[in-house]
């Protein structure tokens, strides 16, 4: 680990100000940030500590709910608010990592999770565009069960690890944000950036700037929703496919549904052109497959992951099913 | 948690009881500040980069590993390792219950294992629900086989002691927690 | 390989031979357990209870002390910096910025290391322990990805581990050999085995095969395997003037200790190798390049060292189980008996090791054919040497083997365990010797019962929601093998204590629980009156924890001291003792002293016998006999594995339900722990079938996930109850009648799963892990 300067901030002024170097990087529970250290693949000059900031879920009048971004992984899953009204992010984040490290994670580290491909993780060994811009990537025709299918290009095939992300994409999240320029809003879905040529650019993050909390708009829809995650190991695993869903249905007609997909790209991957193939039609198995081919139409397999294309069609259809058949 | 806390408790980490200094160097982890500056060997190095769980220590009662920790970060906190389990009177109960349910055999990630079930319990009874807990919105999570395999998952062991620790677990806590 | 080299293995194979011959022809009284040990026959109370494990108490406090909690000094930390090409050489290696950095003590590479002689190869000879017989860091060629080219001391792991990182290297590449399957293209190599070929033929199974009324032909794939012990390799290394001193986290104290004399050009009673604890083995942790380097490091600095490896280090530097692709051939008549059985295919290993993975070895001893090819070839990578892991051989052949039986039994309808039992051989199917004791049918029939195979339904006929629900079985098994070498010494103090040394192991097995209770049964004390101490270079014996063998080397070495303790607790006893004027054969030990053997009444009690003659301990050693009885019989061990597993019908993805294993491995000598040793082998072996593998890129031959993240093994909620019971028959020609039980768990686990999966599904997977996509 390269050596670095440690501060603790005390609210988000203090947090700007520490962190205004171009080398400092925020520390939330330090989950993936100090394992990333350790493989000196960052190497930030100064870490500023922002466990210490307002650590709320806050109920807004309009039913919405608003996280500080310290909150931790496990505080958000069980609160009695988000198990009750947006279940998909409590089945979502309990489905990531283990207890220990729920308990260390924060909500705004969470989102900033880094890729687990192992050649990005092979700092000494392998070539990655994300690492070093330009170098090449190993990945493509290596080992890429893992990889995505969806949104990537030539310089980068790697998946966002995230499972929290993947509900939150699906809630229609929204990401607050400070920095020198001042306070703004994002939504989440555009936080994340498609690798294109610079997959080193993972966020729409400027410099310096600090996720305050994260904003969950009033959803009744999301009442009824879930999250299943698909994975070799039954637990502790970073998930192959996984899909975030919510669905509101008038009888037999889909009155409104959210999808959402992990596992299978760059950034969290909201399903748009499967709601849009739902939205308004009859409730049927086929119905969902068909919305599921739909998504994945534009689907690119590498040389080990074809099947992860038949397999989020099925996971889709599956979990949507369920969900229908729940809410008869 | 932060803003009662005393500049005297922040210069220092409380460890099974004990004030230690914070190390000089940021870059000690909590777990190499327990193994290699205060020597309480039995918290163990199995991956230093949390997936193994072999580091599991209880922070504030909370379980967490130790190797992606920042020792720095614990400043004002209280800390419990396996060494600070036992007490005046003897083992703890769940020590003793790993013994008899054989639940290790190298002993390596066992010290692990038994602090991450003392935080699992914690939680179970606070009612945080798990990956595998049917209902969400319920407030009380049942004590199950398969609620304890889920939660201790993070907790690896390669010699292949599970049965015998989920049997310790289960005789220790299922009881108390119906 | 030379002329000359052939020449001698042929000779030392001629021999061999001759002397095979002769040991298995002799009368069953000249050889050990010719007599079956007296234990077996008496019961004393301490042998077969379920004693908890005496390190108890330290493991749960978290006070038993591992290798890397030494605390020595002036000790520095040792970090590793490991090539990132296959082959070649180093071309530039800058060291000026960590030799500048804080803390930093020494930077060691090929250019300033000590002249030290290779690895002695395992075993190449007796006490031989290393990994490799590699130059480690005497010049700049480059073996394979990941080997060390640099070592630094700090004073803190951090200030070591941070200046690796700002050392720069460059190479000149040579072509390397790093892909099996272009490397398999070039020409396969007879595997060799301790100089022997790994290939065996008889009858003929070719001609048998094709005349055969029912036929399976298929090919098994199996990847490679890392041991993953939770924890990592490590060693505490001082010199003191010229002795070293290794704390060690070993499964080879005495092969470390001689071979790290020959490494430094001292005598091995110049090295001190401890191992009180080892946080799992599994076969990985022997002799590697880490503890040379750490020693080579502290001679050069002059200060003590711990180096203990990452997570990633270890799977750099530490071999694994190599990938196995296996072709399996019976032919049997339409009853199901076997004409033919072949079992041949390829390998990956190594110039420096030479380690072919024997998948055959199950197969050599499993069923009876009158016609039987057995094959195992190689193809030699630019990698890591590869090395034993948990039954080597029987782990994959058994997947191979077990997967085609199933097949077989599907296609002529027989019940597969039917099958089984139908082709049990009455004698050693190729040596024709008897068996010592063979009870897998009495371990089938018990387990079927137990489990309920009866209720077992057609393939994908059994649904429960979106799982299919399937049940498969297999056989387990693994030979009694007992090593060279063995020797104890007993001390037996004036109050009626006995220690006995060895130096043997403790990895978690629980043999420093089971040996107390055979040395109490053995001497006529109490559990509470026997220390047994081990993991100790410098006590007797050369005993390798591997092979399963360790119970039986313990055995027979403490049986060899017990009959020297006999003989002179006789002579200190004399003329005024109930005992006076019998011989050592005349007399056995009974409540805490001697008794004549038919009169229990001339009993002189030890205390007695020490207190008379005025000493206040008596010390004897005494050696193993040489292990003579697994030539002259045949000694396995077996298992009857069932297992019920469901596959999500819309992910693929396996889940195992519940699993029986019931095994037949002798006399058990502490349920407790024996349980837990069947189980865990189980455990490793549903990571075997579910998710385990080693990723090596064969573009340049790097393993590409050296993490416990991305290496999965099975957690918690991966693991069922897994149910274990056995037949409890003493081998009466094993010591204590028991034999090994340290890797006949894992064997079997991979097929009894493949054919759960079958029972479900109606898909037959013959490559290994059984990953989800296989299934979809």
């Amino acid at each position: 680990m390269t050596p670095f300067d440690y501060s603790r901030a005390s609210d988000v002024a203090d947090a700007l100000r520490m962190g205004a170097g171009v080398q400092a990087k925020f520390l939330g529970g330090g989950t993936n940030l100090v394992d990333l250290m350790r493989e000196t693949i960052e190497r930030p000059a100064a870490l500023v500590d922002i466990t210490g900031l307002p650590a709320e879920i806050t109920e807004r009048d309009d039913g919405g709910l608003v996280i500080g971004a310290a909150v931790r992984n496990t505080a958000l899953a069980e609160h009695r608010t988000v198990r009750t009204r947006y279940p998909v992010l409590s089945r979502a984040i309990l489905a990531g990592a283990s207890a220990q490290i729920r308990n260390m994670a924060t909500v705004g580290g969470n989102l900033l999770q880094r890729t687990r491909c192992s050649y990005f993780y092979d700092d000494a060994g392998s070539r990655c565009n994300k690492r070093q811009p330009g170098q090449g990537c190993d990945a493509i025709d290596g080992f890429n069960r893992n990889h995505a299918i969806l949104g990537a290009s030539e310089a980068c095939v790697a998946t966002h690890p995230s499972d929290m992300c993947v509900a939150l994409a699906a809630l229609d999240a929204v990401v607050h944000l400070e920095g020198r320029g001042g306070a703004r809003t994002l939504p989440l879905v555009e936080l994340h950036r498609l690798p294109g040529d610079r997959p080193d650019l993972e966020t729409a993050l400027q410099p310096g700037e600090l996720i305050t909390a994260i904003e969950l708009p009033a959803q009744p829809i999301a009442a009824r929703s879930t999250y299943r995650k698909v994975r070799d190991r039954s637990s502790y695993a970073f998930a192959l496919v996984s899909v975030a869903a919510a669905l509101e249905l008038d009888g037999d007609t889909v009155k409104d549904v959210r999808v959402a997909l992990g596992g299978v790209a760059h950034k969290p991957w909201r399903a748009l052109e499967a709601e849009q193939a739902l939205r308004g039609g009859k409730v049927s198995e086929a119905a969902f497959r068909a919305a599921a081919e739909a998504e994945l139409a534009h689907a690119v397999p590498l040389s080990c992951n074809t099947f992860k294309i038949e397999l989020a069609k099925r996971t889709i259809t599956a979990v949507l099913g369920e969900l229908a058949g729940a809410a008869r | 948690m932060t803003a009662d806390r005393s500049a005297a408790a922040i210069a220092a980490i409380r460890i099974n009881g004990v004030d230690c200094p914070v190390p000089a160097d940021p870059r000690m982890s909590l777990l190499d500040l327990l193994r290699e500056t205060l020597h309480l060997h039995g918290t163990k190095k199995g991956c230093n980069q949390g997936a193994c769980g072999a580091c599991t220590v209880l922070v504030d009662g909370e379980r967490i590993v130790s190797c992606l920790s920042l020792a720095v970060q614990h400043a004002g906190r209280s800390v419990t390792t396996i060494e600070g389990l036992a007490d005046q009177h003897g083992l703890h109960p769940l020590q003793q219950a790993f013994i008899e349910h054989d639940g290790f055999q190298c002993g390596y990630c066992t010290p692990g294992q038994i602090c991450s079930a003392v935080g699992m319990a914690a939680e179970l009874k606070r009612g945080v629900p798990s990956h595998v807990t049917q209902d969400l919105a319920s407030d009380h999570v049942a004590f199950s086989p398969d609620e304890v395999r889920e939660r201790m998952s993070g907790n690896l062991c390669r010699c292949g002691a599970h049965n015998g620790i989920i049997d310790a677990i289960s005789e220790t806590y299922a009881e108390a927690a119906e | 390989m030379s002329i000359a080299e052939e020449a001698k293995l042929a000779v030392r194979g001629a021999i061999q031979g001759v002397m095979e011959k002769a040991i298995e022809l002799a009368p069953d009284s000249w050889m050990p357990g010719g007599k079956p040990d007296s234990l077996i026959a008496t019961k004393h109370g301490s042998i077969g209870a379920s004693v908890p494990r005496i390190d108890s108490p330290l493991k749960v406090q978290g006070k038993a002390p591992f290798a890397a909690e030494f605390e020595l000094p002036g000790m520095v930390y040792a970090a590793l910096m490991f090539s990132t090409v296959a082959k070649g050489r180093i071309a530039t290696l800058d060291t000026a910025q960590a030799e500048a950095a804080p803390g930093v003590v020494l930077v060691m590479t090929h250019r300033n290391a000590p002249r030290m002689e290779s690895m002695p190869v395992f075993l190449s000879a007796e006490k031989a322990g290393g990994g490799d017989n590699l130059p480690i860091m005497q010049d700049d060629r480059i073996h394979w990805n990941g080997q060390p080219i640099a070592v630094v001391l700090a004073e803190t792991q951090e200030q070591a581990d941070y200046a690796v990182a700002l050392i720069r290297a460059s190479y000149e590449q040579d072509a390397a050999t790093t892909s099996f399957a272009t490397a398999k293209r070039k020409g396969t190599e007879p595997g060799l085995f301790m100089g022997q070929p790994l290939k065996t033929e008889k009858g003929s199974a070719d001609a048998a095969f094709k005349a055969s009324a029912a036929k399976v032909e298929a090919t098994y794939t199996t990847p490679r395997h890392n041991h993953n012990a939770i924890e990592p390799h490590a060693a505490t290394v001082a010199w003191d003037g010229d002795r070293l001193i290794v704390h060690d986290a070993s499964q080879a104290v005495a092969h470390t200790a001689w071979s790290l004399g020959k490494i430094f050009g001292i005598s091995e009673q110049q090295v001190h190798v401890t191992s009180p604890f080892v946080g799992g083995g599994f076969g990985g942790k022997c002799l590697w390049q880490h503890q040379v380097l750490g020693a080579a490091a502290a001679k050069l600095a002059g200060r003590p060292v711990r180096i203990a490896l990452s997570r990633e280090g270890v799977y750099r530097l530490i071999g694994g189980r190599t990938l196995t692709e296996q072709r399996l051939a019976i032919g049997a008549d339409q009853d199901g008996r076997f004409n033919a059985i072949i079992h041949s295919g390829t390998v990956a290993t190594t110039r420096q090791n030479g380690m072919p993975e024997p998948f055959i070895l199950p197969t050599m001893s499993s069923y009876g054919s009158p016609n039987i090819k057995l094959d195992v070839e190689v193809v030699y990578l630019d990698m890591l040497a590869n090395t034993f892991m948990r039954a080597p051989g029987e782990s994959v052949g058994t997947f191979a083997l077990e997967s085609a039986i199933d097949e077989l039994a599907v296609s002529l309808g027989i019940d597969p365990v039917e099958l089984r039992i139908l082709n049990q051989p009455s004698e050693d199917p190729l040596k024709g010797t008897p068996f010592s004791s063979r009870h897998i049918t009495e371990a089938w029939r018990a387990g079927a019962e137990k489990f309920g195979w009866s209720k077992r339904s057609a393939p994908g006929t059994v649904r429960d929601g979106e799982w299919q629900i399937g049940i498969g079985c297999a056989t387990a098994t693994y030979p009694y093998h007992r090593m060279p070498g063995g020797a104890a010494r007993i001390t037996l103090t004036r109050d009626g204590y006995a220690r006995v040394e060895i130096a043997a192991h403790e990895m978690g097995m629980g043999t420093a629980t089971a040996h107390t209770q055979v040395v109490a049964d053995r001497l006529g004390l109490s559990r509470d009156q026997v220390t047994f101490a081990y993991g100790d270079s410098l006590m007797p014996g050369v005993v390798l924890a591997g092979g399963s063998q360790q119970t039986a080397s313990i055995g027979a070495s403490v049986i060899a001291a017990h009959h020297v303790l006999i003989k002179e607790l006789l002579k200190l006893a004399g003329n005024d003792s109930p005992l006076a004027g019998l011989g050592t054969d005349e007399v056995g030990t009974l409540n805490g002293g001697l008794a004549k053997l038919d009169d229990p009444s001339r009993h002189e009690s030890y205390v007695s016998i020490l207190t008379r003659s005025g000493r206040d301990h008596v010390a004897v050693e005494g050696s193993a006999s040489a292990p003579l009885e697994t030539m002259h019989w045949s000694m396995h061990s077996f298992g009857a594995l069932f297992c019920e597993i469901g596959v999500n019908s819309v992910t693929g993805e396996t889940r195992v339900r519940r699993f029986l294993g019931s095994y037949d491995c002798g006399r058990i000598l502490n349920p407790k722990t024996a349980a837990s040793q069947f189980r865990g082998g189980i455990i490793m072996g549903l990571g075997l079938a579910l998710m385990e593998e080693t990723q090596f890129d064969d573009r340049n031959g790097r393993v590409m996930n050296p993490s416990l993240a991305e290496y999965h093994v099975p957690v918690h909620l991966d693991v069922p109850p897994i149910d274990v019971i056995w037949t409890d028959i003493p081998d009466p020609r094993a010591p204590m009648g028991a034999r090994g039980i340290g890797e006949i768990g894992i064997t079997g686990v991979g097929a009894a799963v493949a054919n759960a999966v079958f029972n479900a599904t109606g898909k037959r997977v013959r490559d290994l892990p059984l990953t989800l996509d296989k299934l979809m």
